[in-house]
């Protein structure tokens, strides 16, 4: 059973029931009393989950349970081959990349990777990436662009990483160059928003023709707890942050950043991570058909009107 | 009826500015040497006997680049209708009103044409005193109107950064500015026009991770802080003190990512030698 967030306190009470129910022996009162719980359990979560507040959402979206990169490329590629290492100083683990094929055709498949486990978590050093995972993001999707592959960008990661060996060996440096690069390589380029959204480390691998974002995962300029800290001088207040900063996919798609949200089942991806690859299936392979049709020029077009009018709605001549 | 009103001045953003504020003398807060100002204006705001940069608004530093100190601005009208309707402690959209009255600047970078050693270029020039010089949707709006001209007419870029990075306030609206000034630069960039980045003190966070470092060279005032997290983030994850001199222009020379530190009395002669050599004259350029 996945770990319970605490607004899903009303489901844990049944979960329990349930639980205490499944170890008396068994006959068809308690098999129906066990339905019966169960049933309300999925209409508690449906209600609860309709109604999640930006913060409740900042949770859902860092659930340990939630389904990671990798989760996503094994149930939606084949053939999947890793590929290490920028050529320049190291391997970072925190930003995973390799060839794939999906649907049958080759693909590139680039993503930050959060780990599930504690030693997974330590090894990903909990999705934060140094430059050699930017750099290793460039240089493999330059790869791709020589033999025409899409490439799928999977973004979920906290932030970069903010500690000194990031800033010696440039991280700003290396994130910059993703901007400007991605937004010039010829193929295909779908992006998916699937967990946390963290700033520049997400958008360092987030230029694209179309940017996907599940239903409960976060993008944001900053997290709610360091903008409550800066503009609240009180990171208590990331509650308030979380809903001031409109991180949520609903307010995004409002504002004209993301394309498309990606719905998750009820309860969220970790419920379920197998439905929830299978709906990000459909809006995937429809986002990479519309896009794999256009020409190069086009596509290089579109991307570029797509980017230039971000902030639009914000601008008035006075 | 009161006889006389108690005007109130605007609050001035309470931070250690190294500004040079009004008044005839000013005090170095490196060497404590006290300067007449007019002698500082006229040293481009370099104290004389340590060097000491100080903190230039986005106008002086147009005035210290542009021949005659004279230059076109572009979009000089644009603001901010706060898309989010943010709210912290208090509502954006009355701090935008009070920090436009203060500094008599709609947002936080002034875009202008003119001529740098008689070659026209197109120079943005960031304005701290502007919530922090924080990027948001004018200030990339206006940078991507400044290098649409100058790929219109063929001109060189120069951006002078002294941000804090994204402006909070508008959310991931601000975040993606890097990205949009970022595909500009791609497009200047394939058209083989210089940019020149200059980085003065501070240059962090979004601004840093994007238009910043994107220079076909990166040019820094000495002393700059100059980085992708704060200092104090960085303290707070690994949980000691950070080195001295760690994240200034000295520091990033030496790990290799910025091309020159230059000292601003020698600044536009330099901008003058290395726009030159960028704007090559078409015929030693070489088809396609």
């Amino acid at each position: 059973m996945p770990d319970l967030l605490e607004f899903e306190e009303p489901i844990a009470v049944l979960l329990k029931e349930i639980e205490a129910l499944s170890t008396l022996a068994i006959s068809d009162d308690r098999d129906r009393e066990i339905a019966r719980l169960e049933k309300r359990v999925d209409a508690i979560r449906g209600e609860l989950y309709r109604n999640l507040t930006p913060w409740q959402r900042v949770q859902v979206a860092r659930h340990p349970g939630r389904p990671t990169t990798l989760d996503y490329v094994e149930r939606l590629c084949t053939d999947f081959v890793e590929l290490h290492g920028d050529r320049r100083f190291a391997d970072d683990h925190a930003i995973v990349t390799g060839t794939a094929f999906y649907k049958g055709q080759p693909v590139l498949v680039v993503g930050h990777q959060k780990g599930s486990d504690t030693k997974q978590k330590i090894y990903r050093n909990f999705g934060y990436a140094r430059p050699d995972g930017y750099r290793k993001a460039l240089r493999t999707m330059e790869m791709a662009q020589k033999f025409g592959r899409p490439i799928i960008c999977f973004v979920d990661t906290p932030a970069a990483y903010p500690g000194i060996e990031s800033e010696e060996r440039g991280v700003a440096e290396a994130i910059a160059l993703n901007l400007r690069e991605m937004a010039m390589l010829e193929v295909p380029v779908i992006v998916v928003v699937h967990g946390e959204g963290g700033s520049g480390g997400a958008l360092g691998i987030a230029v694209g023709d179309r940017i996907l974002m599940h239903e409960f995962a976060i993008y944001s300029v900053i997290p709610p707890e360091g903008c409550a800290a800066i503009l609240w001088r009180d990171s208590a207040k990331k509650v308030e942050a979380a809903e001031a900063l409109k991180i949520t996919a609903p307010d995004l798609l409002a504002l004209e950043i993301i394309d498309e949200i990606v719905i998750e089942p009820v309860g969220g991806a970790h419920t379920n991570p197998a439905q929830a690859a299978a709906l990000l299936d459909v809006a995937l392979q429809r986002a990479m058909n519309e896009v794999a049709a256009l020409g190069v020029q086009e596509r290089l077009d579109q991307r570029y009107a797509k980017f230039r009018k971000m902030g639009s709605v914000g601008i008035v001549e006075a | 009826m009161a006889w006389f009103k108690k005007a109130r001045k605007p609050i001035a953003t309470p931070e250690k500015s190294s500004r040079v504020p009004e008044g005839l003398w000013v005090k170095c807060p490196e060497c404590d040497t006290i300067i007449y100002t007019k002698d500082l204006v006229k040293n481009l705001h370099v104290c004389g006997k340590c060097a000491h940069h100080f903190r230039l608004s986005a106008t002086e530093r147009l005035k210290t680049l542009f021949d005659g100190e004279r230059w076109e601005e572009l979009a000089p009208n644009l603001t901010s209708n706060d898309p989010l309707k943010f709210t912290d402690t208090k509502p954006y959209k009355s701090r935008l009103a009070n920090t436009q009255k203060a500094t008599g600047q709609k947002d936080a970078v002034i875009v202008g044409v003119g001529r740098i050693n008689g070659v026209e270029a197109v120079v943005a020039s960031m304005e701290y005193s502007f919530i922090g010089g924080s990027m948001g949707v004018v200030v990339g709006e206006k940078i991507v109107r400044g290098i649409e001209l100058a790929l219109a007419r063929r001109a060189p870029v120069v951006i002078v950064s002294c941000s804090g990075g994204a402006r909070m306030m508008e959310g991931a609206l601000s975040l993606m500015q890097m990205a949009k000034i970022s595909a500009a630069l791609a497009r200047l960039d394939r058209a083989k026009l210089p940019y020149i980045s200059l980085l003065t003190d501070p240059t962090t966070g979004g601004v840093t991770a994007s238009f910043a470092m994107l220079g076909d060279l990166n040019i820094a005032e000495p002393k700059a802080l100059i980085g992708f997290a704060g200092p104090r983030v960085i303290e707070q994850t690994i949980r000691q003190k950070l080195p001295d001199g760690f994240q200034r222009s000295e520091f990033l020379l030496e790990r290799g990512m910025l091309d020159l530190v230059v000292d601003r009395r020698e600044l536009k002669a330099i901008l003058e030698k290395t726009i030159r050599f960028m704007s090559s004259s078409p015929v030693t350029q070489p088809e396609g």
